[in-house]
């Protein structure tokens, strides 16, 4: 019983973390409709940016974290500019592909840079906040990662809710000539979308590095995990992408817990396929209909 | 005999035949003879060992990338999966050729018809859905699969790998490169006419509908869901037969090189060569092929020279940058590929002086 609370306990907390991965990445869906393969990559450059910051110039965490953030920011709006501005207008198929480029670029550098090792941040949190219940024992990094994680959450749903760039971005998911003949400016909406999911995307690279350690493979491969995750939340839903994160966490720990450790990591694909048979749209996914 | 075809300096097509002809003039009919003249007489004994190799290689990931233009380039789907597929065929051959022992002429088909089958398997649930849920879903196929060629033990042997029998056809040994330099480029020949004159059948015209505007296509009568399952069904024949082709050449198997690399691999050879061009498919493959060689010399040299080694560049991280900039700055700057660039400069000729 011991040991299926703590599975509880763990899938939880690692599957809100893919649903906080997620977040970022339903972004970009939300407002330009476009998957984005170079997820992983972004976060793991978030990781890898709060490294150096913290590591190198040894600065202190509560100047360390918001200036890593700021730089994933800048690094979106970057992205956006060089790349994805040229490709406005252009099929779909075009940008989807270039983000795989892109995931590539990203990766090869940070390989170069930093190579395949696997690197840990030095201790940089309270021991006190760890969580003794019982039997069960919730360590500081999740902690501190699940309370950000509802901070950012919250802010999301404050954001889209009342801030008038918020209402832009879902007006453009929405429908982007209307929103164009309304007067929003779509070229800032799609700009501002990518800084905020690298921004997002760095944030939880920063708090799966603190609970895994650092490494470019591991943190794209959790990149590709977030497909299973939206798909099972819905492709264009936040919320949906929290609770989709939460199930597939569990899932993986359920499976590796009793079955087997080297199925852990292929079932969120085995389901997403099964998804994909029976509730196409996901739990909480605009359902499109259409017909002829 | 009728007169010699010569190009025309417009579009004056006054028939539908014409425009679904292959060759405009009589000369680029003329010249490819010549060439595949050249490529099967003069190369194979000019070239040595390991110029054949990549010759070789050029030409199995050729196969694989037509396959996965037909997808992306014709039907407008993206795979995710096509290197898993290429491994689904090596591995159905190599099973085939070993515990079934099927000759070389039946178990290429053979394995390409499996792949192909599996590829369907992947394509039903997401080809019910409208935008790029095939990506997806391919997505999930190249780790389930890879998943399945390591532990499926039973069949695939996991890490240990299959040794294959000689290719041998009739019961004559052919497995030295130069033999099976003509086995690659029949094959290749036969493939890349069948997908030619794909692209001329109603099927291939229902494709390129499909690819430009969905509601349109379904709009006049085009059932998508099928057509979009036979492209993909098509697309992972191909990569089948390539896989198997490989799985030939290499002699023995491993489940390592089928991994997302791969198919990034193929993805980009398909754009590089040009999306929606046959021909395009096997610049593409030459393309990166010369760039894989060049990579591997390159790190070679940079290992050899003291100072470089003790940085310890290695052979990953270019690669992965290489690929990755290709694909970037062809979708930027050209998006229709190497095929586009080569169209550019032909008619640059055929203009001078006035090309304008």
């Amino acid at each position: 019983m011991d040991f299926f609370i703590q599975l509880l306990v763990n899938g939880l907390s690692v599957g809100f973390l893919y649903g906080l991965a997620a977040m970022g990445f339903v972004m970009i869906f939300k407002s330009s409709s476009v998957l984005n393969f170079a997820h992983g990559e972004l976060m793991a450059l978030g990781a890898f940016i709060f490294l150096v910051l913290i590591g190198r110039a040894e600065l202190p965490v509560y100047l360390a974290f918001p200036l890593a953030l700021a730089a994933c920011f800048v690094l979106g709006f970057v992205v956006e500019r060089l790349f994805l501005r040229p490709l406005i207008g252009e099929p779909l198929i075009y940008v989807i592909m270039l983000t795989v480029g892109l995931a590539s670029i990203f990766k090869g550098a940070m390989l170069l840079v930093w190579g395949g090792n696997l690197y840990t941040f030095p201790e940089f949190l309270p021991a006190g906040l760890t969580i003794r219940w019982g039997s069960v024992y919730i360590p500081p990094v999740y902690v501190v990662s699940i309370a950000i994680g509802l901070v950012f959450l919250m802010l999301f749903g404050l954001f889209f809710k009342y801030s008038s760039q918020g209402i832009y971005m879902r007006s453009v998911a929405d429908n982007q000539p209307a929103a164009l003949s309304l007067g929003v400016h779509v070229r800032k909406v799609f700009a501002l979308s990518w800084a905020i999911a690298a921004l997002v995307a760095g944030m939880s690279g920063i708090v799966l590095g603190t609970i895994n350690g650092i490494n470019v493979h591991d943190l794209s491969s959790i990149g590709l995990k977030v497909f299973p995750v939206v798909i099972l939340g819905g492709l264009d839903s936040i919320g949906g992408a929290v609770i989709g994160g939460i199930i597939i966490g569990l899932l993986e720990t359920f499976t590796g817990g009793y079955l087997s450790t080297s199925l852990r990591d292929v079932i969120p694909y085995i389901v997403l396929v099964f998804i994909l048979m029976v509730k196409p749209y996901g739990l909480f996914g605009l359902v499109e209909i259409e017909r002829v | 005999m009728r007169n010699l075809r010569f190009h025309p300096c417009g579009n004056f097509n006054d028939r539908y035949g014409q425009e679904l002809t292959i060759f405009e003039t009589d000369f680029g009919r003329a010249s490819l003879i010549v060439g595949l003249v050249i490529l099967f007489a003069v190369v194979p004994y000019i070239s040595g060992p390991y110029f054949l190799y990549i010759l070789n290689t050029v030409a199995i990931t050729a196969i694989a990338a037509i396959g996965l233009n037909i997808l992306i380039g014709f039907t407008g789907q993206l795979s995710l999966g096509h290197g898993a597929f290429f491994g689904v065929g090596a591995y159905a051959a190599a099973i085939l050729a070993t515990d079934a022992g099927f000759p070389f002429l039946l178990a290429v088909p053979c394995a390409g018809v499996i792949t192909a089958l599996v590829g369907v398997l992947f394509g039903l649930p997401s080809g019910r859905l409208k935008g790029l849920y095939l990506t997806i879903a391919t997505l999930a196929g190249q780790f389930i699969i890879e998943y399945l060629l390591i532990h499926w033990e039973g069949l695939t042997r996991g890490t240990m790998g299959i040794v294959l029998p000689e290719v041998s056809l009739f019961g004559v040994g052919l497995g030295d490169d130069r033999s099976f330099f003509y086995i690659a480029y029949l094959c290749l020949i036969a493939m890349t006419l069948f997908a030619v004159n794909l692209m001329r059948t109603r099927y291939g015209r229902a494709f390129v509908a499909i690819r430009d505007n969905d509601r349109a296509a379904e709009g006049m009568g085009i059932p998508i869901f099928p057509y979009k399952l036979l492209s993909f069904g098509i697309s992972s024949f191909y990569a089948g037969v390539a896989g198997a082709l490989w799985a030939y050449y290499m002699v023995s198997i491993t489940t390592e090189p089928f991994n997302l690399g791969l198919s990034v691999e193929f993805i980009a050879m398909v754009i590089i060569g040009g999306l929606g061009s046959i021909a395009g498919a096997i610049y593409g493959a030459l393309f990166i092929t010369g760039l894989n060689e060049g990579l591997r010399w390159l790190t070679d040299i940079l290992m050899s020279t003291d100072m470089l080694s003790a940085i310890g560049l290695s052979m990953a991280p270019l690669r992965e940058l290489a690929f990755g900039s290709a694909i970037v700055l062809f979708i930027l700057l050209e998006p229709r590929g190497l095929a586009e660039v080569w169209r550019i400069i032909r008619s640059n000729f055929r203009l001078w002086p006035f090309s304008y």
